[in-house]
């Protein structure tokens, strides 16, 4: 099957090496995948900010680009929960559009959950070794119902150790621009779940949304902890965590 | 009460750093959100139930005026009085009426969020009528001269300390921080209250449209005397709480205090069905239902009305990452969490409190809870849009999203802005790879260090091959 990678801003500009993650896994899993370069951002900063007009351009910029592949992988829940639930409430006045995207949002996965759910991998292409924490973050959480899916692939590496932390669900604080607008309080919600992630003493908080990771390692970093490793679930399920 | 919702951002900052108070919300979460998590699972068809509840909420909604008219019909036929008030100013010239009318000297008063949106006490206490709040959190709060935090536990921003020294200072008694002899020393004072109390005032929980009853769901027994025991009674509610029959307030029921104090029910369900009739042994000889609108109406048939459906469960603010960490009062008004992020900006006017609808992640754990399905971050959003539409963003703010936007629209100027973005930040990220401040983003910064980008794009790298 033909996969359409859409890597995410900010994976694209901040840690490039989760978008190779990301492909390795899905060829892994037998995908063909490919990354059209013209694509820029889902457009969340504009629509979670009011900004409608902005958000719409982004989503037809979005589905020129994608809509002849059979799958549209996002190695985020958050950019994949604006495509799969958003974009057709952004056309429900459009019946032609709505139906576009429609089918599309319905192509359209959170990595994990494509692995598992649709891929279905076999065989983890890495091999790390340790204990780990996982946060959940909400937009793939609540809008996408991943949950089990990425424990579910951890589960099959055999050194990896998985340990909870409590309240996994609770949001991180990041929501985008607010981590700027609402800066203090924002820190403070970074500063609950660093303290959750520091109680489980393991080596790594592992997550699927680059945004939610760079808040909890920014905070961690802040208080003086560079020992936690923050890494993204692709890192650790393709082996590119190692790689500098 | 006063709007202070525009000081938003200064509360916070205040709540972040106040001891007391975040040890006190400390124990919300497992008090209120550990107690739903218990409980929830009674009802076996949770989901199916919620979408039965919404339905019941959106059926008044859809055509309130008839519900509230045959609401009106059947309370008048069974002997209460219905007044229609338009403003909380209208509320309290109601109540002061009636109080004159009757020659009312002293109010015991059972909780109500409606009367705090009229400031209904002061307005009594200014034309000679004696109020005492009788919900203990709400008497605690009366002595301390304060205003309630939470819409189900209006105290839960003060422990028990607090209260011990209010207490000591108030009753003129020996100082305890036993919690059964608090409760106490508040019954002593409290019951001759009611015997003695001319006029007692309650809110509604749900307005039967079928039987016009007024039915309040409390569990200190607080509520059934108040409405029973003085000669005149006086219930006062907003006009979205009518619900059509009796069985649908089952169905509410069965969601309302699991959601709010993790209760399967509350200590008392009291449905109260017009005035002392002559075969009655007790109830009031006067009883009067207020229904406030207060801006309610003007949501009615906008893209806004699912807010309508809220029955004041508070489960939206227990399991709100943002209540959690700054309470009530930081929201500035009556309602506090989502609900009333969404309810302060709709009555009062988005422009007395721009912050609230932005001051959220979003995060979704509100919707998850809600009984009734009110898709609260969509009407946070929604807000968000209005704010945007009628130019009340901060120009700085609108520019950002418009130039990213942009550039998000042209691929190649993206790719190099992009390009030499990440470069220049690996650069200032030096050997330890951090960024410790974010020139125009120090809301990020002051708190956090932003680690450095790879200092290649993705696209680049994948242009180059790097995959091949």
């Amino acid at each position: 099957m033909r996969v359409g990678l859409f890597v995410t801003c900010l994976v694209d500009t901040i840690r490039p090496r989760i978008g190779f993650a990301a492909i390795k896994l899905l060829e892994a899993a037998g995908c063909e995948v490919e990354f059209p370069v013209q694509q820029t951002c889902c457009g969340q900063p504009g629509y979670n900010s009011g900004d409608q007009k902005s958000a719409k351009a982004l989503a037809l910029k979005f589905i020129a680009e994608f809509e002849t592949f059979d799958y549209v992988v996002v190695p985020s829940g958050s950019c994949a929960g604006m495509i799969r639930v958003h974009y057709p409430d952004l056309f429900r006045d459009d019946p032609a559009l709505l139906e576009r995207f429609t089918a599309i949002g319905q192509r359209t996965y959170e990595l994990t959950d494509f692995l598992v759910n649709v891929a279905k991998l076999a065989k983890i292409p890495g091999n790390f070794q340790g204990t780990l924490t996982y946060h959940d973050s909400c937009s793939g959480l609540r809008e996408l119902d991943v949950y089990k899916q990425p424990r579910a692939l951890l589960a099959m590496m055999p050194e990896v150790s998985v340990h909870e932390m409590v309240e996994s669900t609770t949001c991180c604080g990041f929501g985008g621009t607010f981590s700027v607008k609402y800066g203090e309080l924002s820190t403070r919600m970074a500063d609950n779940k660093c303290q959750h992630v520091t109680e489980t003493h393991t080596d790594s908080i592992v997550g699927g949304d680059l945004g939610c990771l760079l808040n909890i390692e920014g905070r961690l970093r802040r208080n003086g902890d560079h020992s936690t490793r923050v890494l993204h679930v692709a890192e650790v399920l393709s082996g590119l965590d190692k790689e500098e | 009460m006063q709007n202070t919702s525009i000081n938003f951002k200064r509360q916070v900052t205040i709540k972040l750093a106040d001891v007391r108070l975040q040890n006190a919300l400390s124990r919300l979460q497992t008090r209120f959100v550990g107690g739903r998590s218990a409980v929830i699972g009674e009802i076996n068809d949770l989901q199916e139930t919620r979408t039965a509840a919404a339905a019941i909420r959106d059926l008044v909604l859809n055509d309130l005026e008839h519900w509230l008219l045959h609401f009106e019909q059947q309370a008048t036929a069974r002997g209460a009085v219905v007044h229609w008030a338009e403003t909380g100013d209208d509320v309290n010239r109601i109540v002061a009426d009636i109080a004159a009318q009757y020659g009312v000297r002293t109010a015991a008063k059972s909780k109500s969020m409606v009367s705090e949106e009229c400031g209904l006490n002061d307005a009594l206490e200014q034309v000679g009528v004696k109020v005492m709040e009788t919900d203990l959190g709400e008497y605690i709060l009366q002595l301390a001269h304060e205003a309630p935090s939470h819409i189900v536990a209006p105290v839960v921003h003060k422990n028990k300390e607090e209260i011990a020294d209010l207490f000591a200072e108030k009753h003129r008694k020996p100082r305890t921080t036993d919690i059964a002899e608090l409760c106490r020393e508040a019954r002593e004072i409290l019951r001759p209250t009611f015997i003695n109390a001319d006029m007692g005032i309650s809110g509604a929980n749900f307005l039967v449209a079928e039987t016009g009853s007024v039915l309040i769901v409390t569990n200190e027994g607080n509520g059934r005397l108040v409405t029973t025991l003085p000669r005149v009674h006086v219930a006062i509610t907003g006009i979205e709480k009518v619900v059509p029959t009796l069985e649908d307030v089952t169905t509410l029921l069965r969601l309302l205090s699991r959601s709010a104090t993790g209760q399967s029910i509350t200590n008392y369900v009291s449905v109260l069905t017009g005035k002392k009739d002559h075969a009655d042994h007790d109830g009031p000889e006067h009883f009067h239902i207020i229904l406030l609108d207060n801006g309610r109406s003007s949501l009615l048939g906008s893209e806004m009305q699912e807010m309508l459906r809220c029955i004041r469960c508070g489960a939206c603010m227990n399991h709100c990452p943002v209540y959690q960490n700054i309470g009530g009062h930081a929201y500035g008004w009556v309602y506090p969490g989502p609900m009333g992020s969404i309810l302060t900006p709709l009555l009062g006017g988005l422009e007395a409190a721009p912050d609230l609808p932005n001051a959220s992640t979003l995060c979704g754990a509100c919707a998850v809870v809600c009984p009734v399905k009110i898709p609260l971050p969509d009407l946070l959003r929604k807000l968000r849009q209005r704010q945007m539409d009628r130019g009340m963003k901060s120009w700085q703010e609108t520019l950002m999203l418009k130039a990213w936007a942009w550039l998000a629209l042209h691929p190649m100027i993206y790719a190099l802005t992009t390009k030499i973005g990440v470069r220049l930040m690996c650069l200032m990220g030096g050997k330890e790879k951090l960024l410790h401040t974010l020139p125009g983003a120090r809301g990020w910064s002051d708190g956090r260090d932003f680690p450095v980008p790879a200092g290649l794009t993705f696209r680049e790298l994948y242009q180059q091959g790097k995959h091949q």
